[in-house]
């Protein structure tokens, strides 16, 4: 037989022990080409990375700085408030459409064929979710900095920057549960009806009337707008509506950290049963 | 479980929903051989071999891989796989496809080797996505390979190649193996089987109908074809002993026989002015459907009865 096709000083076969670097090495080279893809994909980068930036500028910089004439109240709440929208697309639709795509075109049961550590494919998606958390937090910071002026000292741009990275967890996980049961042509529209109503109930953009407010209690993105709010010191929308000017102070610290938190460990929960059941 | 067997299948059976796709069946994949799995659509192949890498549990029976657990990690880094239906993230460039699924192997070859072996070097910087489908098997194919792994599994390897890389992939398989790999093949090409396998096992409606060489699973068959022309109805010819089927070709009637010698001296007297006679061995097209037709009107007796 040809034996041209074997590589100089190579054999075809060998058994060996995974080594920890090795091991290292796969989650490493798993996160590195999932974060090249994303950014690859037109569809995915074009919108996510700019959009939160675009509508900020215009909505929560000019807009909101032209209708509140120049209030620095205004400004800090829609620099904190733009963020979170910022945040969350790339976490919900990332896992969401990606892992509805893989399982639908078998790259997912390619991987679970493969010796892949099934934690690799979880954690290099939530890393890329991360990383474009943290791209469209330099954006804003910058746009703040520059035209929203918010008045932030450098550590409360990080911190409200770190926050928002960790905070879009809980909306990786709401993706990653999407992503298990919708097909690949599903899956952004069932996105699309979580991520819409958590964006305008969680009291984003407007002041929501009294009478609705309690449904806000249902949208991750009200408690991860609160612990911002919280950590600048200001009052939300909702609060400043109806008179008050303190920091937001009706959600207590520990119940927007336990409700991440749980959204954040039941949905991965519910997805790894499903992803280990039917795949 | 055979502690030979670096794949086995004990007594497995798998249902989905109200369709059996496994009945007890029995599938060993023994060090160093090319082992075809041949069966029509919906046999069960993909099943065995997803139950093989732990895709799938049994219902009832036994899988390990690897004398392992197919559910181990461990047990997959001895393997490497190419499946039929499957898209690859299309952004990623070919050699980063390899690289990427390397890392999940202990000691692997380098991405570069991989694709010189499988003739890839060239569409090494080429986006995944923008790849013909004959190139995407063949990256694939490179995929299998890259983790230097002791059992290949390859579920219709050669499906959408143009001949030159067909070839080729069946010169790397045959340097595979003797290398010591063991690979599990399933092909609907029987040429494949009968060019590449050392054994060929042939599944129809979940269960293996039959195992061996492929000169055993011929003899296994061991049917004729006898075709001739003669004044005697098909009616009649049926219902001869050792006759399985006629078939009314033109002027020709095609008699297929487990024992083709008699057939012919009870032609010679029953129609002396018999014409044209011809025999024909039945090559392993013809065992192969034979096989899975008999095995679906057993089945529908079966069903009937």
């Amino acid at each position: 037989m040809n034996a041209t096709f074997l590589p100089a000083g190579n054999d075809l076969i060998r058994s060996a022990t995974m080594s920890g670097a090795r091991l290292r090495l796969a989650y490493l080279t798993e996160t590195k080409f999932e974060c090249l893809r994303a950014l690859r994909a037109p569809a995915f980068a074009i919108p996510f990375l700019l959009l939160p930036l675009v509508l900020y500028v215009l909505f929560g910089v000019l807009l909101a700085g032209s209708m509140s004439h120049g209030d620095a109240a205004i400004a800090r709440i829609m620099f904190v408030n733009w963020s979170v929208f910022g945040i969350m697309g790339p976490g919900m639709f990332g896992f969401g459409m990606f892992v509805a795509t893989e399982r639908g075109q078998g790259l997912l049961t390619l991987k679970r064929a493969l010796p892949m550590p099934p934690a690799a494919y979880l954690l290099s998606k939530m890393v890329m979710a991360m990383l474009f958390s943290a791209i469209v937090m330099v954006t804003l910071v910058l746009a703040g900095a520059v035209l929203g002026h918010p008045g932030f000292s450098a550590s409360q741009y990080i911190g409200i920057a770190l926050l928002d990275m960790l905070g879009s967890l809980p909306f990786c996980a709401v993706g990653l549960f999407i992503g298990t049961l919708a097909s690949a042509k599903s899956a952004p529209a069932f996105a699309n009806l979580a991520y819409l109503p958590f964006m305008h109930f969680g009291g984003l953009f407007y002041p929501l009337p009294k009478s609705v407010q309690p449904i806000e209690f249902l949208s991750p993105a009200f408690y991860l707008d609160k612990l911002g709010l919280r950590l600048v010191g200001t009052a939300s929308l909702d609060q400043l509506a109806s008179g008050a000017t303190g920091p937001s102070s009706h959600v207590s610290l520990v119940l927007c950290v336990a409700v991440l938190a749980g959204i954040t460990l039941l949905f991965t929960g519910l997805s790894i049963r499903r992803l280990a059941r039917v795949g | 479980m055979n502690p030979e067997c670096l794949a086995e299948l004990q007594n497995v059976s798998k249902r989905y929903g109200s369709v059996l796709a496994l009945d007890g069946t029995d599938l060993q994949v023994r060090p160093g051989e090319l082992l075809a799995v041949l069966g029509p659509n919906g046999a069960g192949k993909s099943t065995a071999i997803a139950l093989l890498l732990g895709l799938q549990q049994p219902d009832t029976g036994r899988a390990q891989l690897l004398g392992m657990s197919p559910l181990l990690l461990e047990a997959r880094r001895g393997v490497g796989v190419m499946m039929q239906e499957v898209a690859l993230s299309p952004e990623l460039r070919v050699r980063e496809q390899i690289e990427l699924v390397a890392s999940y192997y202990p000691d692997p070859l380098s991405p570069d080797d991989a694709m010189r072996m499988t003739r890839t070097t060239p569409l090494g910087a080429r986006p995944y996505g923008r790849l013909s489908g004959g190139q995407k098997r063949q990256v694939q194919f490179a995929m299998a390979v890259v983790g230097r792994p002791k059992l290949l599994f390859l579920d219709e390897p050669t499906v959408g190649l143009d001949l030159p890389a067909r070839e080729m992939m069946w010169a790397m398989l045959h340097e595979l193996v003797r290398n010591g790999a063991s690979i599990v093949l399933t092909t609907h090409y029987l040429e494949e089987a009968e060019s590449l396998a050392d054994r060929v096992v042939v599944l129809a409606k979940g269960r293996v109908i039959a195992s061996g060489t492929v000169p055993e699973i011929r003899a296994v068959v061991g049917h004729k074809r006898v075709v001739c022309s003669t004044s005697l109805s098909a009616d009649v010819i049926v219902s001869w002993p050792g006759v399985l089927s006629v078939r009314r070709e033109r002027e020709r009637l095609q008699i297929t026989a487990s024992n083709a010698e008699a057939v012919i001296k009870r032609l010679a007297v029953a129609d002396p002015d018999f014409q044209d006679i011809e025999v024909r061995g039945a090559g392993l097209a013809e065992a192969f459907t034979e096989l899975t037709q008999e095995t679906s009107q057993e089945l529908t007796k079966e069903m009937a009865s």
